[in-house]
């Protein structure tokens, strides 16, 4: 289903609506606390809830297909670099699964013009940045014009 | 000029606009700025790039990886791949040099710190199949979009991009493009060098299982709007390979994914007696399509037809063997993670149904059809080829170029490209950037210009939904229903069942013929007369109402293409009950469609496949 925000949490910061890739995800102006406007075209990706600093958006199943009672909580730790999930079953069984998120710091990829400048006539040829050496191997392959052919194969 | 057209317009100046920021689009500015170090590379998004397109949820495979370095495979082993699963109908020469590249984007995403598996024996990325590796990918979209902010000049995102400018100074020459800001309601005009359209495909153009509340859970995310085909259809860039929709087998309701299943944990599929299925349809199915049967692997859509043709014998449901290979707890923890890193709706059918597959053998479910072109399928815009080995057909400019000049394309904009998934997408957005830099450096001083004319005009018509409303509303007592508008959802409801019911869709399963073609057509037609009395009652409508634009135009090509082909060459995709079998002696080609926005005609015709013959 789609998400739902609990009154008593949500301080209306705002993180859920910029971050929605629907942009289903409104501040009330009557509450000045957010809630999904269209819950139909949500697609339960977890970006709002993962971004939430006040744990207050959650989920509850696409009423059509899924029966009350479950929940799949997230906790998303950017400073350690984990995705912690708990998943409680209808009939109260759970589980736990904690996974890497991210093996560098954040905010520490380097921008394509701190490499050194490719020679002027490397834009004519066929390799792309950091080729051949990103490869891992010599070099880059090509196929000659023969060997593409029409026919049956 | 009407009430909401007096918004305020703000122009961009870009060498090199990009047009979605998801994986082809973050790709196609990383490159952008290497090649281009002195170029403005402005990337305009609809959502927000941290977390937008199809991998805004994260991944747990990275689809399409050769392994070069350690010999696992070599670019035209990919290409034989994709050509068998997608019975013979690829581009190859975009294939191989999607191919040729991809390595070095994953070791670039290993790099910036994408959690890739090792094998804990050879210290190699752990394997899910031939050609898949397996990732951490809960934050791949936030990792890959780091490095795309990194290198634009701007990102802008929240402005939704409705139709693309022409030049004024030269016909079939791209100059930029024209959107609104979903926040702020400003009209925003692009004026750029070179542009490439990386939008995504297209969910919601049949109607989907769930029609309540579920229905956003469709398979391919709801927001992919079709915006990858509308934007060059509008300007008349050929089109090709629109009929090769494609259909998923996937866990019933939540579509979560089963490659880690068949690949990795080595599950299987039996029916509802707890008989494996598939030999039962050897004989029809070969009936149908000749040898492509025996090919290995067995190509998506016959599988698909084999699982059809069981549900349709009266023994379904069909169901994942789960319950031997989840007595493994890391067979079990990789069951779950796989759908907590991509499909978390899934996890949550399973927990709310008390589905634990360690006990209970899972259904699967056929989805609704969807256009795309970088999974199992591959419709897309016709490109120009690589330059060093592309046939003279598919070469008339820079690699990625479309009919239209400075038109480039990546990702589900891309046609005949299939098996491109997610590292494939970057990569030929990589190609697509690069290409578009050495574009703009020939240009010199002969720049495209905009016509103030036409994006005045443009303008109105982005608003008038504003104002159809606006004007509408005050007939009405309260609700929905109106006799002067329709509301974005009623159109898209509206799409959603004629396309299901006319050209191919689940209610009919997924046949189709030339008479309901010719029906589908019309309703068409009407529907797009129709969406001149759309109404939005504020930005965010207005934002449904373009993408519901974009949606009719892409269906319609749909159409146009699938009455074109006359025969039915991915049985379990679609079916011309018509034309039932697959015919090499006619349709070993493309099909390609051109549409004139001014009389409103498509034109449709056969281009060549060329493959690689050893």
């Amino acid at each position: 289903m789609p998400t739902f925000v609990y009154m008593t949490s949500c301080d209306g910061c705002g993180h859920c609506v910029d971050i929605c890739p629907s942009d289903i995800m409104h501040i009330d102006t009557t509450y000045r606390r957010a809630y999904n406007i269209e819950p139909n075209m949500c697609w339960e990706c977890y970006a709002c809830v993962k971004a939430c600093p006040q744990n207050a958006i959650d989920i509850r199943g696409y009423a059509d297909f899924a029966p009350l009672g479950h929940s799949v909580r997230v906790l998303r730790e950017e400073e350690k670099g984990t995705v912690s999930w708990k998943i409680k079953f209808r009939d109260g069984r759970e589980k736990n699964f904690v996974s890497p998120i991210r093996t560098t710091p954040w905010g520490s990829i380097k921008s394509p013009s701190d490499y050194q400048a490719p020679s002027p006539d490397a834009i004519n040829g066929q390799e792309l940045a950091h080729e051949p050496e990103a490869l891992h191997i010599d070099k880059l392959p090509a196929l000659t014009p023969d060997r593409l052919k029409q026919g049956l194969v | 000029m009407g009430l909401f057209s007096r918004r305020k317009t703000v122009f961009v100046d870009a060498d090199i606009l990009v047009i979605g920021g998801g994986f082809g689009g973050c790709g196609a500015t990383y490159e952008s700025r290497y090649w281009g170090r002195d170029k403005k590379v402005v990337v305009v998004e609809k959502a927000n790039i941290e977390r937008s397109g199809a991998v805004a949820q994260g991944l747990y495979a990275i689809n399409c990886y050769m392994g070069m370095q350690w010999d696992e495979n070599q670019p035209e082993d990919h290409v034989r791949y994709a050509r068998n699963d997608l019975m013979g109908l690829v581009r190859e020469d975009l294939a191989y040099d999607i191919a040729r590249h991809v390595d070095s984007t994953v070791h670039k995403f290993e790099e910036w710190g994408l959690p890739i598996m090792k094998d804990p024996e050879t210290g190699r990325y752990l394997r899910e199949g031939k050609w898949q590796i397996m990732i951490h990918g809960e934050s791949y979209k936030p990792i890959v979009a780091e490095a795309a902010r990194k290198a634009a000049t701007k990102v802008y995102n929240r402005i939704m991009v409705t139709h693309l400018l022409m030049d004024k100074t030269k016909p079939n020459r791209v100059a930029g493009a024209v959107g609104f800001n979903v926040r702020s309601g400003d009209f925003y005009v692009f004026r750029a060098k070179a542009v490439i359209v990386a939008a995504g495909g297209a969910s919601h153009i049949f109607k989907p299982h769930s029609v309540g509340e579920g229905m956003g859970r469709t398979w391919y995310a709801p927001w992919s709007s079709a915006s990858a085909y509308a934007l060059p259809i509008q300007v008349g860039a050929k089109m090709t390979q629109m009929e090769n929709r494609i259909v998923l087998t996937r866990f019933k309701d939540g579509y979560g994914p089963v490659g880690a299943y068949f690949l990795h944990l080595k599950t299987t599929t039996e029916n509802a007696y707890g008989e494996n299925y598939e030999p039962t349809w050897y004989d029809s199915i070969k009936e149908m399509v000749g040898d492509y049967v025996d090919h290995q692997p067995v190509p998506t859509c016959l599988r698909n037809h084999a699982f059809l043709q069981e549900i349709k014998a009266g023994r379904g449901p069909i169901r994942m063997v789960t319950k031997e290979a989840f007595k493994d707890p890391h067979k079990e923890q990789v069951g779950w993670e796989n759908f907590l890193g991509m499909t978390i709706s899934q996890a949550v059918v399973w927990a709310s149904q008390n589905i634990d597959p360690k006990e209970t053998n899972p259904e699967l479910v056929m989805s609704e059809p969807y256009v795309m072109g970088s999974h199992a399928t591959c419709s897309g815009a016709w490109a120009s080829g690589p330059e060093d080995y592309a046939p003279d057909e598919y070469q008339w400019g820079y690699n990625r170029m479309m009919t239209v000049e400075g038109l480039f394309g990546a990702g589900d904009t891309i046609g005949g490209t299939a098996h491109k998934f997610s590292s494939g997408s970057f990569t030929e957005g990589r190609i697509a950037g690069k290409a578009a830099v050495r574009y703009v450096n020939d240009l010199g001083n002969d720049q495209p210009q905009v016509d103030e004319t036409e994006y005045e005009n443009l303008k109105t018509m982005v608003y008038q939904p504003m104002e159809t409303y606006q004007v509408g509303r005050n007939e009405i007592v309260a609700g929905t229903v109106s006799p002067s508008y329709l509301l974005p959802i009623h159109g898209l409801q509206r799409l959603e069942k004629i396309m299901d019911e006319y050209v191919g869709g689940t209610s009919t399963n997924y046949l189709t013929n030339e008479p309901m073609l010719t029906r589908g057509l019309e309703l068409l037609t009407m529907l797009k007369e129709d969406l001149d009395h759309l109404g939005a009652e504020d930005l965010h409508q207005l934002m449904r109402a373009w993408e519901l634009q974009h949606r009719v135009l892409t269906a319609e090509c749909v159409t146009q293409h699938t009455m074109f082909r006359t025969e039915t060459r991915w049985p379990g995709y679609y079916y011309r009950a018509d034309h039932p079998k697959l015919d090499d002696t006619d349709w070993h080609c493309f099909t390609l469609s051109r549409y004139d926005g001014q009389s409103g005609k498509w034109e449709l015709e056969k281009a060549p496949v060329y493959h690689i013959i050893d």
